[in-house]
């Protein structure tokens, strides 16, 4: 049975774990908002990056130079996964989702005799990873989204890709990341980078774009034009990946600090009952004491 | 869309920056400038660093920095997408004169090729700033 000052003690440290918890919802919160924003934001410049690449590369397609960002290597030998998380703790199962499957997928790719490479976004999935495949990491990096996601910081990531492609390091590389469903759902989401796959539904069933499905005349040309859109399409989905990661993983503290600063709620009320019962059975016990005493006399 | 007019658009990879309906955009394409007026035929260009020039009402209304970026062209529609843009009149020479002392220090000082080309690459850029705003308002 524990004393009236230990449940004292323990109620006033549960109250100010419960404070920590809510404040960090509501910077969250606020940080979630101006993520979603900012995603929104950089949508625009990617449709219209992917409309061009889509016309280019149909342009281009069955010739012989394409370039090999979007043709391939002609194997699959060697993958590149790159993992976003965060550089932060504390919201919910946001990492370990993501490092579930990434090691899922690294483990069937190993047992097809694959090689793997893991290029970690943000500091938590390479404490994830580090275990089982600390000798597959090539590369760490970290603060990408500090104070916010920005495209330069994208833009470094995806120019160490091309890089690392050019010199032949692998063949096929993978983004995962979470995507931003909504604040309660974010699902974790492959996404092939390299070869490039085109999605030809996009234009299909886009009513403005067919419209303007007029031939179009390049200049320089189409290799040239393609070899330029190539590694900048490549920087802007990293950069997209990093904002919808941004943007899940604010959410996803959000909730697990909902939850955190209700429970202690919870935690509280009990404690308070148990304080309670305990004091007034103290009294009670006090009060016998005297009467029989008095009693006794 | 308004008559006699094309719609413009400037997009950088972290917002849109402009979308209105304008007489004419100058571009500066790779392969030199180009004007875009209503009708014209669709086309694909890369940019250089350099500035796009709207027109409104017979003359020059904004004049805007690019440093490199693509442009589309349809007849009713003509989208920059740019990596970096900045209006003209915003531009601090001591800035970029700054920079460009900086930048040519870092050519001086590069170890390797891959570098030195990076650095060239932005020296370009910065002397095509200075350019920018020296450059006389034709109308």
């Amino acid at each position: 049975m524990p004393s009236l000052k230990d449940l004292r003690v323990r109620i006033a440290s549960v109250k100010s774990t419960q404070r920590i918890t809510s404040a960090m919802k509501m910077v969250a919160a606020a940080k979630l908002r101006r993520a979603q924003d900012s995603a929104e934001q950089a949508r625009p410049f990617a449709e219209r990056m992917e409309r061009m690449l889509a016309s280019v590369a149909g342009s281009v397609a069955d010739g012989a130079g394409a370039p090999p960002l979007l043709a391939g290597t002609g194997k699959d030998d060697t993958h590149l996964i790159v993992l976003v998380s965060s550089d932060r703790g504390l919201c919910g199962g946001f990492n370990t989702n993501l490092a579930r499957f990434v090691r899922t997928h690294t483990r069937a790719l190993i047992r097809e005799g694959k090689t793997v490479k893991l290029y970690c976004v943000g500091r938590k999935g390479f404490g994830q990873l580090r275990s089982e495949f600390g000798e597959n990491i090539i590369e760490v990096r970290e603060d990408v989204a500090k104070p916010a996601p920005s495209f330069p910081a994208a833009r470094d990531i995806a120019l160490e890709l091309a890089a690392l492609y050019e010199q032949g390091a692998f063949d096929v590389c993978t983004l995962v990341y979470n995507k931003f469903v909504s604040v309660l759902t974010q699902t974790v989401t492959p996404l092939q980078l390299i070869p490039f796959a085109i999605e030809d539904s996009a234009s299909a069933d886009d009513g403005a774009a067919a419209t303007s499905e007029a031939i179009y005349e390049y200049e320089p040309s189409e290799e040239k034009i393609l070899t330029e859109l190539l590694p900048r399409n490549l920087a802007v989905q990293v950069y997209r990946a990093i904002l919808e990661s941004f943007a899940s993983e604010q959410a996803s503290r959000m909730t697990a600090m909902d939850n955190a600063t209700r429970n202690a709620g919870d935690m509280i009320d009990r404690l308070t009952t148990n304080y309670n019962r305990t004091r007034q059975a103290f009294i009670t016990k006090e009060l016998i004491e005297i009467i029989s005493g008095a009693e006794a006399l | 869309m308004i008559e006699g007019r094309v719609e413009f658009e400037l997009v950088s990879p972290e917002s849109l920056l402009l979308s209105e309906a304008v007489e004419m955009v100058v571009v500066p394409g790779d392969q030199g400038d180009f004007g875009v007026l209503p009708g014209h035929a669709p086309m694909i260009s890369t940019i250089r660093a350099g500035v796009i020039h709207v027109y409104a009402g017979g003359s020059v209304q904004r004049r805007i920095f690019v440093a490199g970026g693509f442009a589309e062209v349809t007849p009713e529609r003509c989208t920059v997408l740019a990596e970096e843009a900045m209006v003209v009149g915003d531009m601090d020479r001591g800035v970029i004169e700054q920079e460009l002392r900086d930048l040519s220090e870092d050519a001086d000082d590069a170890s390797d090729e891959e570098e030195l080309e990076f650095t060239q690459a932005r020296l370009q850029v910065a002397r095509a700033k200075l350019k920018a705003i020296d450059e006389p308002l034709y109308q």
